[in-house]
């Protein structure tokens, strides 16, 4: 076993865990449902999470990898005042939940864009998307998610100032 | 039987007007499931694990082809953790399928939960469940089996010929059209007389179009996890479309009563068909049994495309028969499809690709024939368009080229032949669900409104105007198509509503929502029937104890015939408030009417559902206001659409980029418009990978190379072209509020009309799937030589 200390949603968690298991196991079987077993190869991004705000697919990382990082998974993304976040408000809004097993790995993808470009093009969205697998929308509404979130931040940015 | 056309033949528009005043369906909501999901809440199979499950590993078969000699387990049985071991030694041997159809399901009983012998590489050879996963993987390595290895068919056409070495040999198989010739299913039906109709045609062509596997690939791979509750019965969380089939398919496979299961539904995370097959029910069911332990079967993704189920591989040959003037006088189909190792879905599949492509154009005369052969390649089954998409490839390829040879526009030739309101469905008597069906006639058809606005989306007028001198060529293609809603006379489903204290109700359905948005759309169909918000309706689907049945997520069923079962519950509801309202004025209950959650007296009084609830709860004439029905269909009301691409082919590097795509679809009134354009292109973007890029690559031995979304790709969102959907609304006078269906439909429609735009782009027709840039570029370096 292994020490896994890390600062998971805000809050520091002290684990242990097998020196084999990757971080989407040890998040799930810490009740982090949101992070999803999709293919357990890096290619389908459901299991997506940030760390250290990068977006990264947990279940090709070693969670002992992780340990000593700042980790956000899908349930720390949230809105003010225990609202949703205003990238799954854009999200349900949009249409881009279909069976949603996707969708908290697209949340994540979505987080990590706009943090560094608050006015994605398209092409940004789409090349985003490209790392989270979906069979079920075609992608169309999700793209309009991604440009909806960044329009539902900058008129909430709008309001703050 | 026939139906009287006079009498019974409507075509709804007089119901159009009732289309405006609409409050709750025909309105896109926020779906009521979406916002949990978005936040990781939504509760998958896999998001609930009981303090000791017991965790399965699966042996799979390396051979394609193969007798089990012996399997030595006593090393595996002395490793940490293993708690139970399952081969065909220590468990019965029950011929059965995995395809959850009604009963008796039209496939062959050529399954075991294991058997002696294996049938392609990743069959079932021996199951180790442990208390963890590695654990159960480290004593699967550990199992010692003694396999003869026998020779493997892996060719359709080779398998059907005499001397074939044979599949399904045993004697306690059923169902089977002929195993001594590997023939699983064999469908002819033929209406008219085609061979005196070539005899009068001026031009009658044939061609030959082969279509490849596709796997379904929901995200969520197939998981069961299974317990026994306090009372001793199995309780089975599955990510399954057909709970209450997996309910009587299950029972029958472990041999106890229906009354000793409870399938439980949680979220699935998408189904495309593959899970409307009982696959991995069995093993954990088991082993809860015998170890008295709850137990968890989750596929990996390699073993979702390898072992789960795929879209039969097919060979189509096409013959039509047509007049100079562009007139269909006879069309011929005849298929040669490889169901892998079993036969689930063998014969009602290919039925459905005759059924659903040969009728869409008018002919009088049509020639279907299926033979389906079982190789030592992986098993075909359900796929989203169900034999479909493989017809209409074949159907609406042939129709781009027959209108060429004869020189006619090929968007004319369709609308001349296309199937209008009024026609009856020439082949739906012939092809129905592995016994004669019903006749079918057209009712509502937007196909030429379609036809139309696609055209203008597209920009139809710059076909052929494209300046293709360089190495990027632009071409652009349509398709004409049709589908069904729902199995005539075999899909039922059921809903139960009840009143609570509040106004609200609970709407109980066995319909199961699997993505699909149908707990959204049979929410608002309730709602629009009782008079009330959506909010007012708590949904829940669905739990073989808690919810009445329903066949299940497939065959495009759940709006047109669950979503009619929920508005009959709502009515007899209302006329129950409406009952209940009378006695509490003591009034007569002609001429209360029921409107925003009350029931109102011409005089202007009202009683709130929520006042009459609490009275027939505590006060007077105490009952609960509660209703439920049932609905089946001998209709089966097609949803025609058509779908435009434009697309570039570099000749350069063969690639393929799809740039426009408009898929204009007659859902009938969509229930959810969002949700309809929702299905159409998530329907699409899956065909259109199965068109251009993903495809089972197999070494000599019959073994998958790419199992892994790494070297199966399906498409991602820089793939999509600009995508337009438009939904063109026509009123179906059989459907809960004139609504058909939507989600099959739109996976026909890539692969012809993608093969159609590269033939207008580069003129090379490829009648072959998928259209791969290696493919095309040998073909223009060819052409060019």
């Amino acid at each position: 076993m292994i020490r896994f200390q890390a600062a998971i949603n805000g809050a520091t968690v002290d684990w242990e865990v097998e020196p084999h298991e990757f971080l989407t196991e040890v998040l799930r079987r810490h009740g982090l449902i949101g992070t999803k077993r999709g293919c357990e190869s890096g290619h389908c991004g459901a299991c997506a999470v940030l760390i250290d705000g990068r977006e990264v697919n947990s279940c090709i990382l070693l969670a002992a990898q992780a340990s000593g990082h700042e980790i956000i998974t899908v349930e720390g993304v949230k809105g003010e005042a225990g609202r949703p976040h205003p990238i799954q408000e854009a999200f349900v809004d949009s249409g881009a939940v279909q069976c949603g097993f996707c969708t908290p790995g697209m949340v994540i993808g979505t987080k990590a864009l706009l943090d560094e470009n608050s006015a994605p093009s398209v092409n940004d969205a789409q090349k985003m998307l490209a790392g989270h697998l979906c069979r079920c929308t075609g992608y169309v509404k999700c793209v309009d998610a991604v440009l909806d979130s960044a329009n539902r931040l900058k008129a909430k940015e709008g309001k703050a100032q | 039987m026939t139906v009287e056309k006079d009498e019974k033949w409507d075509t709804g528009q007089d119901s159009m007007e009732e289309y405006d005043r609409f409050k709750v369906v025909n309105r896109s909501p926020r779906r009521v499931d979406a916002l949990k999901l978005s936040q990781g809440r939504g509760t998958f199979t896999d998001d609930q694990l009981l303090p000791g499950t017991l965790h399965v590993k699966m042996l799979w078969s390396p051979h394609a082809h193969a007798r089990i000699v012996a399997i030595d387990t006593s090393e595996a049985e002395k490793m940490p953790g293993v708690a139970c071991i399952l081969h065909h030694g220590n468990v019965t041997r029950i011929p059965h399928t995995t395809a959850g159809q009604g009963y008796p399901e039209p496939s062959p009983y050529d399954t075991f939960v294991f058997d002696d012998r294996v049938r392609y590489v990743g069959d079932r050879v021996c199951a180790v469940a442990a208390e963890t996963a590695v654990q159960a993987e480290r004593a699967v390595q550990a199992i010692r089996v003694d396999y003869e290895v026998l020779e493997p068919v892996f060719d359709p056409v080779a398998a059907l010929k005499e001397g074939a070495v044979v599949l399904h040999p045993e004697a306690d198989a059923s169902g089977i059209a002929d195993a001594s010739r590997n023939l699983a299913s064999h469908i002819a039906a033929e209406v008219g007389d085609v061979s005196e109709a070539f005899g009068r045609s001026d031009l009658v062509l044939e061609r030959q179009y082969s279509v490849h596997y596709h796997q379904q690939c929901p995200i969520e791979p197939h998981i069961a996890i299974t317990h026994l509750d306090e009372d001793d019965r199995l309780v089975v969380r599955v990510a399954t479309q057909v709970p209450f089939h997996s309910r009587r398919i299950l029972a029958q496979v472990i041999e106890i009563p229906i009354s000793r299961i409870r399938v439980i539904k949680p979220r699935i995370g998408g189904g495309f068909g593959v899970k409307q097959e009982v696959l991995v029910e069995d093993i954990p069911a088991l082993v809860t049994l015998r170890t008295k332990r709850p137990c968890r079967w989750s596929y990996t993704r390699s073993e979702e495309l390898i072992s789960a189920r795929t879209r039969h591989p097919q060979i189509l040959r096409m013959k039509m028969g047509v007049k100079k003037d562009g007139t269909i006088l006879a069309t011929e189909m005849r298929v040669v499809a490889n169901t892998g190792a079993y036969g689930a879905h063998a014969l009602t599949v290919q039925s459905c690709t005759g059924g659903k492509a040969l009728p869409l154009y008018r002919a009088e005369n049509y020639l279907f024939e299926a033979e389906v052969a079982y190789t030592n390649l992986p098993n075909a089954g359900a796929f989203r368009g169900y034999g479909g998409p493989q017809g209409f490839f074949a159907m609406e390829s042939m129709m781009d080229e027959v209108a060429e040879e004869i020189g006619m526009d090929a968007v004319k030739f369709r609308e001349m032949n296309v199937l209008r309101p009024g026609d009856e469905n020439p082949l739906s008597v012939a092809l129905g669900e592995g016994r004669e069906g019903f006749p079918q006639i057209i009712r509502s058809c937007g196909m030429q409104e379609c036809i139309d606005k696609g055209k203008e989306a597209i920009g139809w007028e710059r076909r052929g105007t494209f300046d293709n001198s360089g190495s990027k060529k632009r071409g652009m293609a349509m398709v004409c198509l049709m589908h069904g809603s729902g199995i005539p006379g075999i899909d039922m489903a059921s809903a139960f509503l009840k009143l609570n204290d509040d106004g609200s109700f609970n709407l109980l359905v066995g319909a199961t929502d699997i993505g699909t948005g149908s707990d959204t759309i049979l929410s608002q169909i309730a709602a629009e029937e009782l008079k009330v918000s959506l909010d007012d309706i708590v949904i829940y689907s669905s739990d073989t104890d808690l919810t009445p049945f329903d066949t299940g997520a497939y065959a495009s069923s759940t709006t047109y015939i669950s979503g009619m079962s929920v508005k009959k519950a709502a009515a007899g509801t209302v006329a129950q408030l409406i009952a209940a309202a009378a006695k509490m004025w003591e009034t007569e209950e002609e001429g209360l009417f029921a409107k925003e959650k009350a029931i109102h007296h011409p005089d202007g009084r009202q009683l709130s559902y929520g006042d009459i609830c609490r009275s027939t709860f505590y006060n007077d004439n105490q009952h609960q206001i509660m209703d439920h029905a049932s609905h089946l269909s001998y209709e089966c009301p097609p949803p025609f659409s058509a779908h435009f691409c434009e697309l570039e082919v570099d000749v350069h590097t063969g690639g393929v980029k799809l740039l426009k795509y408009v898929a204009a679809v007659d859902c009938g009134v969509p229930i959810h418009p969002n949700a309809c354009e929702g299905q159409t292109e998530g329907g699409a973007s899956i065909s259109m990978g199965w068109a251009l890029s993903e495809e089972f690559l197999f070494d000599k031995g019959g073994a998958i190379q790419n199992a892994d979304f790494g070297g199966y790709k399906m498409f991602s969102a820089m793939d999509m072209p600009d995508f337009e959907t438009i939904l063109v609304p026509t009123y179906e006078p059989t459907g809960p509020f004139g609504a058909k269906s939507v989600s099959e439909i739109p996976t026909d429609g890539p692969a012809p009309v993608i093969a159609n735009a590269i033939y207008n782009a580069i003129g090379i027709r490829f009648r072959d799937l998928p259209i791969t840039p290696e493919k095309i570029w040998r073909a223009w370096r060819n052409k060019s030589v």
